[in-house]
């Protein structure tokens, strides 16, 4: 039940969740089974049935009443825990809507995996980015650690007063997953020191369920109404929650001594980097080897590791474009019909507009659905923006403006 | 009314969740509420499985503030008949088969009635609704019966119209642990079409018809109600063209239809004459 002394597991990124969950002393959780998630679904049956976990466990009977039941179980007051992939995630969208709405400080893993069809199990962010306008903070993990230190800081940062929005922490399906790497899991009294203490008694400051205190929830509000109003404050807080998570990230850092940049993006070898590659989840970890790699050989290149996509971090990307003249923006996701077919490309360049800085940024989309994406062809990615740098000269075969790296002949 | 009536029975200590339905309208437009107990208002295919996410929250902080109230609280879903025998039955299904600690109740007015009177699978044959102008073809789904059908603690039949039922009925549900499920016939004045005053006399005649059944279903033992008792002799029963020649939904139903009316609720009381043959069998 309690974690005494520091650990090191030999464990999945799955499993990572779990223990993370557990660490967060998560009150209520409810999940459904859906590959590559299925093994946190598990561990956590393990932890709750063995007694080694007090939490109430709901196994539902679909992705929508997931969500459902931990709004349910949020609006009570209780901290709450989920995972879920995919198919899974698209089934419960309404209610992934709904718990942004009503301000709940939800946190739930996404072992991202393509959406079909055809029928898809493997890495890519396309299911999490179909929610990004749901009004949930948005976080990729890109190690075995991260997914653990992500759920921590997550509910650090969602319960914050000033922020009160539930949190995904996205990583690649099977490629974090389902391989195993040591884990770090923190003791108790660290952890004390970190986490925000469980609701009281009172619940949430601005929503609870108390007969002492009867509260109607989420009844029609005409258009006069303040629903325009809540809507913004959304925006406005998510837009805020910038600081919230910069904050958490040093607190981190201070009493874990694991360091996740400024908690936003995580910069790797930037400060001479004549060009910069931007990845999100896994892809960031191994562009680092790239980067080194390349380094050896006498190129000047950096990578940087986009942490948030909600609230996307404007600032960091600007300062970024400052640094280098150009950026490879890449995407293991899809935005169909979006101007650069990806969505963190999409976002980057209109980050950058209006701001006077002439800065190209290539998009670049690739190990969609799984797809490998080797060391190998990381260092061609840098490469071919070495080559943009120096002679202007985009790379060939590009569609619609973008570069889909290990795309197939399609006839 | 059915709502007063079963908060009466159930007291404050209650959190209501209730999908969309006549009663997100009922109880007022933002700011101005009238329900003085928790209540949530929800996705319409949501209730079940928030009031299930309520009542493990009731649960977690029990065990964390023992000897407070939140022990003794109620997790309630009142749902429509859309949320319930329709977008609702997975989440409604899924918690009944956990066995989840709430009560959930089902009050059907037999068609969609907050978005203008569109057919539902409760509505009943020959009515005729926005989406089936010429009279719905097939009959109402026996949501009581499919319920029952998880081995829940409880399961019981209402009628606004017979109150002091309801309240005791709503009495026994508060004291039982696990999944209840309460589901009341409420007529709708502008739905079915008849007067508003006639509400009370146009639930009675559904019972007295032997149309609607009053039971209960308590730990899979079967007990037919007070008011629905002497219907089991069919002789007792009032024709039923008397309940449907009243309503103007009914009003294209042909004899045939009304033939199939009188066969179906024959076929339901073989029904409830079959399980109290096996209760009596048992016993």
């Amino acid at each position: 039940m309690s974690q005494k002394e520091q650990e090191i597991k030999f464990i999945s990124g799955n499993v990572a969740a779990a223990y993370a969950a557990r660490s967060a002393k998560v009150q209520v959780i409810s999940a459904y089974p859906i590959t590559p998630q299925t093994t946190v679904v598990e561990k956590l049956s393990d932890f709750v049935d063995s007694g080694d976990m007090p939490a109430q466990y709901i196994k539902v009977e679909s992705e929508h009443s997931v969500m459902a039941a931990l709004v349910g179980a949020s609006i009570a007051g209780t901290r709450t825990f989920s995972a879920t992939a995919g198919q899974g995630l698209l089934y419960m969208s309404e209610m992934v809507h709904w718990a942004a709405g009503t301000r709940l400080p939800i946190v739930m893993t996404i072992a991202s995996r393509g959406i079909a069809p055809p029928w898809n199990i493997w890495a890519d962010f396309t299911d999490v980015i179909s929610q990004r306008d749901a009004g949930w903070l948005i976080s990729f993990a890109s190690s075995h650690q991260e997914i653990y230190d992500s759920v921590l800081m997550a509910y650090k940062i969602c319960e914050n007063e000033e922020v009160l929005l539930p949190m995904f922490i996205a990583y690649g399906g099977f490629v974090l997953s389902h391989t195993s790497k040591p884990v770090i899991i923190e003791p108790d009294n660290k952890l004390e020191k970190f986490l925000p203490p469980l609701p009281d008694e009172k619940g949430w400051p601005h929503i609870f369920i108390d007969p002492e205190r009867p509260m109607m929830h989420g009844n029609l509000i005409m258009p006069s109404g303040f629903y325009y109003e809540f809507r913004m404050k959304i925006h406005d807080e998510m837009m805020k929650s910038t600081h919230i998570i910069k904050q958490v990230a040093l607190e981190f850092e201070k009493i874990f001594g694991r360091s996740y940049g400024n908690g936003l993006i995580q910069e790797y070898k930037m400060d001479d980097a004549e060009v910069a590659l931007i990845n999100i989840g896994g892809l960031a970890l191994q562009a680092e080897q790239a980067v080194d790699e390349l380094r050896q050989e006498g190129y000047k290149v950096g990578s940087v590791k986009l942490r948030h996509f909600r609230p996307f971090p404007i600032d960091e990307i600007i300062n970024i474009a400052k640094k280098v003249d150009v950026i490879g923006v890449v995407d293991r996701d899809t935005a169909f019909g979006s101007p650069t077919g990806g969505a963190v490309s999409s976002e980057c360049k209109s980050a950058l507009h209006n701001t006077g800085i002439d800065t190209i940024i290539l998009p670049i989309i690739t190990g969609i659905g799984g797809r490998e994406v080797s060391v190998e062809q990381q260092k061609e990615e840098f490469k071919i923006l070495m080559i943009l740098e120096e002679t202007g000269e985009l790379p060939k075969d590009m569609i619609h403006g973008t570069l889909w790296d290990g795309v197939l002949e399609v006839k | 009314m059915a709502l007063r009536w079963a908060m009466k029975a159930l007291g404050p200590k209650t959190a209501l969740v209730a999908p969309a339905s006549c009663l997100n309208v009922v109880v007022g437009l933002w700011p101005k509420t009238a329900p003085n107990f928790p209540f949530i208002n929800m996705a319409f295919a949501a209730a079940a499985a928030a009031a299930s996410g309520i009542s493990a929250a009731f649960k977690a902080k029990d065990s964390k503030f023992p000897g407070k109230v939140w022990g003794k609280m109620t997790s309630l879903v009142f749902a429509g008949d859309g949320g319930t025998t329709d977008i609702g039955i997975q989440g409604l299904s899924g918690a009944a088969e956990r066995n989840s600690d709430i009560l959930y109740v089902c009050y059907d007015n037999e068609a969609y009635m907050n978005t203008g009177i569109q057919r539902s699978s409760s509505t009943p044959h020959g009515a005729r609704t926005t989406t089936t102008p010429f009279g719905k073809q097939r009959f109402k789904k026996n949501l009581p019966a499919i319920v029952a059908a998880h081995n829940v603690p409880y399961v019981a039949t209402c009628c606004i119209s017979y109150p002091i039922d309801l309240y005791e009925k709503f009495k026994k549900a508060k004291e039982i642990k696990g999944f209840r499920y309460i589901h009341i016939l409420a007529p709708c004045p502008p739905g079915w079409g008849f007067a508003s005053e006639d509400t009370v006399k146009m639930g009675k005649m559904a019972v007295e018809t032997g149309f609607w059944i009053l039971y209960e279903v308590e730990n899979g033992e079967f007990k037919l109600s007070k008011p629905s008792k002497k219907y089991l002799d069919p002789s007792k029963r009032r024709p039923i063209q008397e309940y449907l020649e009243i309503q103007k939904r009914f009003n294209t139903l042909s004899e045939v239809g009304l033939v199939k009316w009188q066969e179906n609720i024959k076929n339901a009381w073989k029904y409830i004459e079959l399980e109290l043959e096996l209760k009596e069998k048992k016993e």
